[in-house]
């Protein structure tokens, strides 16, 4: 197992590296600086400004001292709110971000399985048609189409739940979480259904019956954990798609987010902004994929097995 | 599917030998919501197709003085703010949509089975130098890359399709490269070997038409998933410019007066989703049909 971390956690690490020298380049390469849309400067005043955010070095200058800066959580001050680090901005807007994920998490992961496990107990029937049905169209609807029905509906023409904000008004935080969560409850609801299927078909849970234990043990006891696997290495691309899914529930429902903040970035062309966003957000999800890998690691054997015998 | 009242069309055809084309259409004809999703698919690119001559309006066509009007006989699904014919508008985009779709997918089956082919063919470490690489490209978060590629680049159509032809090859070579590595151990290809084929007739002759089935199975679902990603960053603004249009882009439209005129919001919604529905159906069922024995996810 440890094994299996330590070289999974190194491998992390190239992947995080590539990200930051490309994202860095990138932003760098893009043609028209961020000043250049405003009205034209004097040239003293150019070259202040160019200094103040390090432009006037040497391009792999640059690059040395932004790593050395983000080794020490500076992510250099934001263009487009002059007198902001771009670190605080993001702390700024990571609790809310992490919050709202947080919430759609739960919905994916409630809804999901228990919407899987139930068509799993029955297949083929009415109880297996109607939650899959409705995955499917989880799967088709798209995020950005969900947010405004839900909204239209719920919102407008019930006027049973507010339509934007967040912590601002009692059962703000509804419509989002369900928003950005359900798409991944549809995902979960397939992979869970497919998961038990299987191992409700195997000898032991024959045995478990054998000797007697009562159906929702045998299901809760023994099926769960081997039938969710497929859900818990899900988990880990689930969240890299809860964050861009985040770009547009923040959007819709104006939640001050991180998601908001890298699309406003973007619109802005806020280049260190950008820079350190992309960074942050690349980094998570490279650390939450590695964390579903361990999970999945710690509740399946033979996946360690495997990989102490591959390598 | 699991249907078997009909085994007359297997049993006839038997004595000439199936393909495995001949079988796996048989099977996807008995799937009604595949033949749905087929359908449907079909209409919807003749229309897209054919929409200069179908739709009495000019896409751009504006009639103030009608403004934003909702479905009449005129205009079947109403009118926007500016008076431009909803229908001829979601037709118009279609066209977009679709075509991003099946270009940005065609990129990425190119390169993917290309790449796939080659790791799985070669094998050794030529394959875990290949296959360590995807690992790497496969963690990178790719929806924030294409942001900023969109950002960085303008948003221009080619780079669209780049962008997201280079996020969907990953799996396609991982498929196509287990596929290979398998193919690959069977006598039939070491006979072609023996027989003295350089590697390239190998490879188009043998091993492209027997990974065939799954190739096509996983394009019919990447498609959908491109068309999302294309209809994500039209909607963020990133994506299609206008005077261009795509569904995305009228969803987007629509939300900003759906309150007034909900028909800007519902009918392109409709046509997106209806169109993803019916081809994640057409994937499944080709994947049922072609590969049986594939576990249904």
């Amino acid at each position: 197992m440890w094994r299996f971390i330590a070289f999974r956690t190194l491998q992390a690490i190239p992947v995080i590296l590539t990200v930051i020298t490309v994202t860095f380049f990138l932003v760098r390469v893009a043609p028209g600086g961020p000043f250049s849309s405003e009205k034209a400067v004097s040239p003293q005043v150019e070259a202040a400004l160019e200094r103040q955010y390090r432009l006037d070095l040497p391009m792999y200058q640059q690059y040395f001292t932004y790593l050395a800066d983000l080794a020490q959580g500076d992510m250099g001050p934001s263009f487009n709110f002059p007198g902001q680090r771009v670190d605080e901005l993001i702390l700024q807007g990571l609790p809310i971000t992490a919050e709202l994920g947080l919430y759609a998490m739960l919905v994916a992961v409630v809804i999901g399985v228990l919407a899987g496990v139930i068509a799993a107990l029955k297949p083929n029937s009415i109880q297996d048609y109607i939650p899959m049905s409705l995955a499917m169209v989880g799967i088709c609807m798209p995020t950005f189409l969900l947010g405004p029905l839900l909204v239209l509906v719920f919102g407008i023409w019930f006027d049973w739940l507010p339509v934007s904000g967040w912590g601002s008004s009692p059962g703000d935080k509804i419509l989002p979480s369900i928003t950005l969560g359900a798409m991944y409850a549809a995902y979960i609801a397939r992979l869970s259904r497919s998961g038990m299927l299987e191992v409700l078909s195997q000898d032991y849970m024959r045995t478990a019956r054998a000797k007697g234990l009562p159906g929702h043990v045998v299901v809760i006891k023994h099926a769960l954990r081997g039938g969710l696997l497929p859900v818990i290495s899900y988990l880990g691309p689930a969240f890299a798609g809860l964050l861009s899914g985040s770009f547009v529930v923040e959007t819709i429902f104006q939640i001050p987010g991180l998601g908001r903040f890298y699309v406003q970035a973007a619109f802005n062309r806020d280049y260190t902004m950008i820079l350190g966003t992309t960074t942050f957000l690349a980094t998570l999800i490279v650390l939450f994929n590695l964390l579903s890998d361990f999970l999945a690691a710690w509740l399946n054997p033979r996946l360690r097995y495997q990989f102490s015998k591959g390598k | 599917m699991t249907d078997t009242t009909t085994p007359d069309n297997l049993l006839a055809a038997t004595p000439k030998g199936v393909s495995l084309w001949q079988d796996a259409w048989v099977r996807l004809r008995k799937n009604k919501l595949a033949m749905f999703g087929l359908g449907f698919l079909g209409f919807i690119i003749v229309i897209c197709i054919l929409a200069p001559w179908i739709t009495p309006y000019g896409y751009e066509d504006q009639d103030l003085r009608l403004g934003a009007s909702a479905p009449s006989a005129a205009h079947w699904l109403g009118t926007d703010t500016f008076g431009r014919d909803l229908l001829t508008r979601i037709i118009y985009g279609g066209r977009i949509s679709l075509a991003v779709g099946f270009i940005a997918t065609s990129v990425a089956l190119v390169v993917g089975v290309t790449y796939g082919a080659i790791a799985g063919y070669v094998g050794g470490r030529v394959d875990s130098v290949m296959m360590r690489l995807v690992d790497i490209i496969y963690a990178l978060p790719f929806m924030i890359f294409i942001i900023l590629l969109m950002v960085v680049f303008g948003r221009n159509l080619l780079l669209l399709f780049l962008a997201i032809g280079a996020v969907e090859w990953l799996t396609m070579a991982r498929i196509v490269r287990g596929q290979v590595q398998n193919l690959r151990q069977q006598e039939f290809i070491e006979a072609a070997i023996s027989l003295g084929l350089s590697p390239a007739a190998i490879i188009r002759k043998h091993v492209i038409p027997n990974v065939l089935g799954p190739v096509i199975v996983y394009t019919t679902l990447t498609i959908p998933n491109v068309m999302l990603l294309e209809a994500f960053l039209s909607f963020l603004g990133l994506g299609i410019q206008p005077p261009n249009s795509s569904w995305g882009l009228l969803i987007s439209y629509g939300v900003e007066s759906m309150e007034e005129y909900p028909w800007l919001l519902l009918f392109p919604g409709f046509a997106l989703t209806l169109t993803l529905f019916a081809l994640n159906f057409l994937g499944d069922g080709l994947r049922d049909a072609l590969d049986p024995k594939a576990s249904r996810d």
